[in-house]
């Protein structure tokens, strides 16, 4: 199957660990990934916030170049999907958003006719690739490893953009994810909760305190590691654990897989190969379940 | 139809009831929640029954020592906004079928919040939070011939979204925000916030966006559309609260972190059409912020250790010329 792959900066910045990892078991999943080299930063909610005109020319130009290479966009990240589904649920809902965009755009010779589906790779797993294909693509499974999921608030509110309201399973593909490559799912309140990290620059303490609590949480109810598909809630997650865990006054120490990262362990990969040395929490304990080192 | 309904009930053995004594601290955020007592009634309802009818049932027939606060019964008056299986729902507006989950529907008051009794929690820091951001309007003098403040449609209908709130406390029971941060004015005030400060008529739209971006205010929102999910009537208040920051950036309150973040960003993006995490976050925190930028360092060793330090060498995107264009077109304040 061939995409349109839009890899998202943190991917290409600090997480490269996310850009490696993906890459890696697309091949093992028959995805062909045809990378968006040109396109330009979602904006990450940010920059529509300033200035909603902007942020729809932008991502107009990134849903336009993956219309003409196919029209399947896959996302590696909850925030670039959030951002790039609302845009398109606002272009959808309101065509003169739509208009004002393609004004822009078409300076620079792109036209968007409004037919991309945005998906995470998360979705397509489900929804595109298939079970089926995915349970054949295991090579290992993750027996004796208890996971939490972490899905990040853009893969999952606002619901009407995010086609959740026409597909409720898209809720529980994490947790259904953890339980077909052979693990044990944690049960915990903080999967769709927030990571703190659109704060960590405004109010640090309490970003901190607001990913550590669930990390925390997930802990108590036994798990060895979380599963993330975002790498923003990575960056807090895992980036910023040690310092939450000052924040709150208690240890911490739980690794966070990124979702390919969790794919590619079950798909026989080592521990190296899905740079799962490259984290700021060890993976070490968590990889010892699964009789792995790193 | 039998529905299994398990009630959160009042502990006064537990700290739960202790953290609601006036004065004290509210209870810590759901991921501690305090220990409280579940306790299970069955009813006979029909298919069409909400989670108000269960309760009113069983407060009626069953056990008369269950508190639940309700008054209309039509998603208007906003009494019995409760925790419904873990998240902020109007009792009245919510169908025991859709919300019958494992077998049974579980009911309690919010964590985030101090408890009165069972189901009823304290709206005081709702009501607090309310007041601090001048619920009213400051009227400009009367334009000649004095006797009326005639304003367009058009400005009106961009105040209707606000003016539907019903004061339920769904937004602030599942504030992310609010959850660790008891400073944060909340979802429910800001949006009323941009209410009055987008009246055409207010004569204070200057004073109370400076005040909106203090410490506590618009800036303090974590951007997790908690409030826009749990919102029974599409007040939307985190597109408030976004609208709000825009207006106070515009009005010229740009000495903050929100600001420099969104301006870092910007040029980062314009420059190169990508993010440039290694400048963002010292830009962000502020190039001369002393203990905000040693606050960083921590973590920014962790990351360089783990080998996950962006590259020193900030690539440029192939095309980014096309970015720059846009941006000269449509940036507006960013251009």
């Amino acid at each position: 199957m061939k995409v349109a792959f839009h890899p998202g900066c943190v991917s290409k910045g600090a997480c490269p660990e996310l850009y490696v990892s993906a890459t890696k078991i697309a091949g093992s999943l028959g995805l062909e990934l045809q990378e968006l080299t040109e396109a330009p930063c979602t904006g990450a909610g940010v920059l529509s916030e300033q200035n909603p005109e902007l942020g729809d020319s932008l991502n107009a130009l990134t849903l336009a170049m993956a219309e003409s290479m196919g029209g399947t966009l896959m996302t590696i990240c909850s925030t670039c999907q959030g951002v790039l589904s609302s845009v398109n649920h606002g272009f959808e809902k309101k065509p003169e958003r739509l208009e004002k965009a393609n004004a822009t755009i078409q300076d620079q010779g792109y036209t968007y006719k409004g037919t991309t589906k945005v998906k995470h790779l998360l979705w397509l797993l489900f929804e595109d690739i298939g079970v089926e294909k995915l349970k054949s693509a295991i090579k290992r499974k993750l027996t004796g490893l208890k996971i939490a999921p972490f899905y990040g608030c853009y893969i999952l509110r606002p619901t009407d953009a995010l086609g959740l309201k026409e597909r409720p399973e898209r809720k529980t593909y994490l947790e259904q994810l953890i339980e077909l490559l052979g693990a044990e799912r944690v049960e915990y309140t903080g999967s769709g909760k927030c990571c703190g990290f659109p704060m960590l620059t405004f109010n640090r303490d309490k970003s901190l305190s607001m990913g550590g609590n669930h990390i925390l949480e997930a802990k108590d109810k036994g798990a060895d590691a979380l599963v993330t598909p975002c790498p923003l809630c990575h960056l807090n997650l895992d980036g910023q654990q040690p310092d939450a865990a000052l924040a709150l006054s208690k240890p911490i120490d739980t690794p966070i897989f990124h979702l390919p990262q969790l794919l590619g362990l079950a798909f026989g990969f080592s521990p190296q190969e899905l740079r799962l040395d490259h984290h700021v929490v060890s993976t070490k304990r968590a990889l010892e379940k699964v009789e792995l080192k790193v | 139809m039998k529905f299994t309904i398990e009630v959160g009930r009042y502990n006064p053995e537990g700290k739960y009831a202790e953290d609601a004594k006036q004065g004290a601290p509210y209870p810590a955020p759901w991921s501690s929640a305090p220990a409280r007592r579940y306790q299970t009634y069955e009813v006979d309802l029909p298919e069409h029954a909400v989670v108000l009818d269960a309760l009113i049932e069983i407060r009626e027939y069953q056990d008369e020592s269950v508190a639940v606060r309700c008054a209309c019964r039509s998603a208007i008056c906003g009494s019995c906004a409760m925790w419904v299986n873990g998240h902020a729902h109007l009792a009245c507006k919510s169908k025991l079928k859709d919300f019958t989950k494992d077998g049974k529907t579980r009911v309690e008051a919010p964590p985030s919040m101090p408890v009165i009794r069972d189901l009823v929690w304290d709206m005081k820091p709702f009501w607090e939070n309310h007041r601090r951001v001048t619920p009213w309007l400051e009227n400009k003098p009367l334009p000649p011939p004095m006797k009326e403040y005639i304003v367009s449609n058009d400005s009106m209908e961009e105040l209707i979204q606000e003016v539907t709130c019903i004061s339920c406390g769904c937004c602030l029971m599942d504030c992310e925000s609010f959850a660790v941060n008891k400073d944060f004015m909340g979802p429910h005030a800001l949006a009323k916030a941009y209410r009055y400060a987008a009246d055409p008529r207010d004569a204070q739209t200057q004073e109370r966006l400076g005040d909106y971006s203090k410490h506590g205010g618009v800036w303090d929102c974590t951007h997790c559309f908690e409030c826009v999910q749990q919102c029974p009537k599409g007040v939307e208040p985190l597109e408030q609260i976004l609208k709000l920051r825009r207006m106070a950036v515009n009005a010229g309150y740009t000495k903050n972190a929100g600001t420099r973040h969104a301006d870092a960003f910007a040029e980062s993006v314009k420059h190169s059409g990508r993010l440039n995490e290694l400048t963002l976050l010292p830009k962000s925190v502020g190039l001369f912020n002393v203990f905000g930028q040693l606050a960083t360092l921590p973590s920014a060793i962790n990351m360089i250790r783990a080998g996950k330090l962006p590259p020193i060498i900030h690539k440029t995107i192939p095309g980014v010329n096309r970015i720059k264009a846009i941006f000269d077109k449509v940036g507006g304040r960013f251009k």
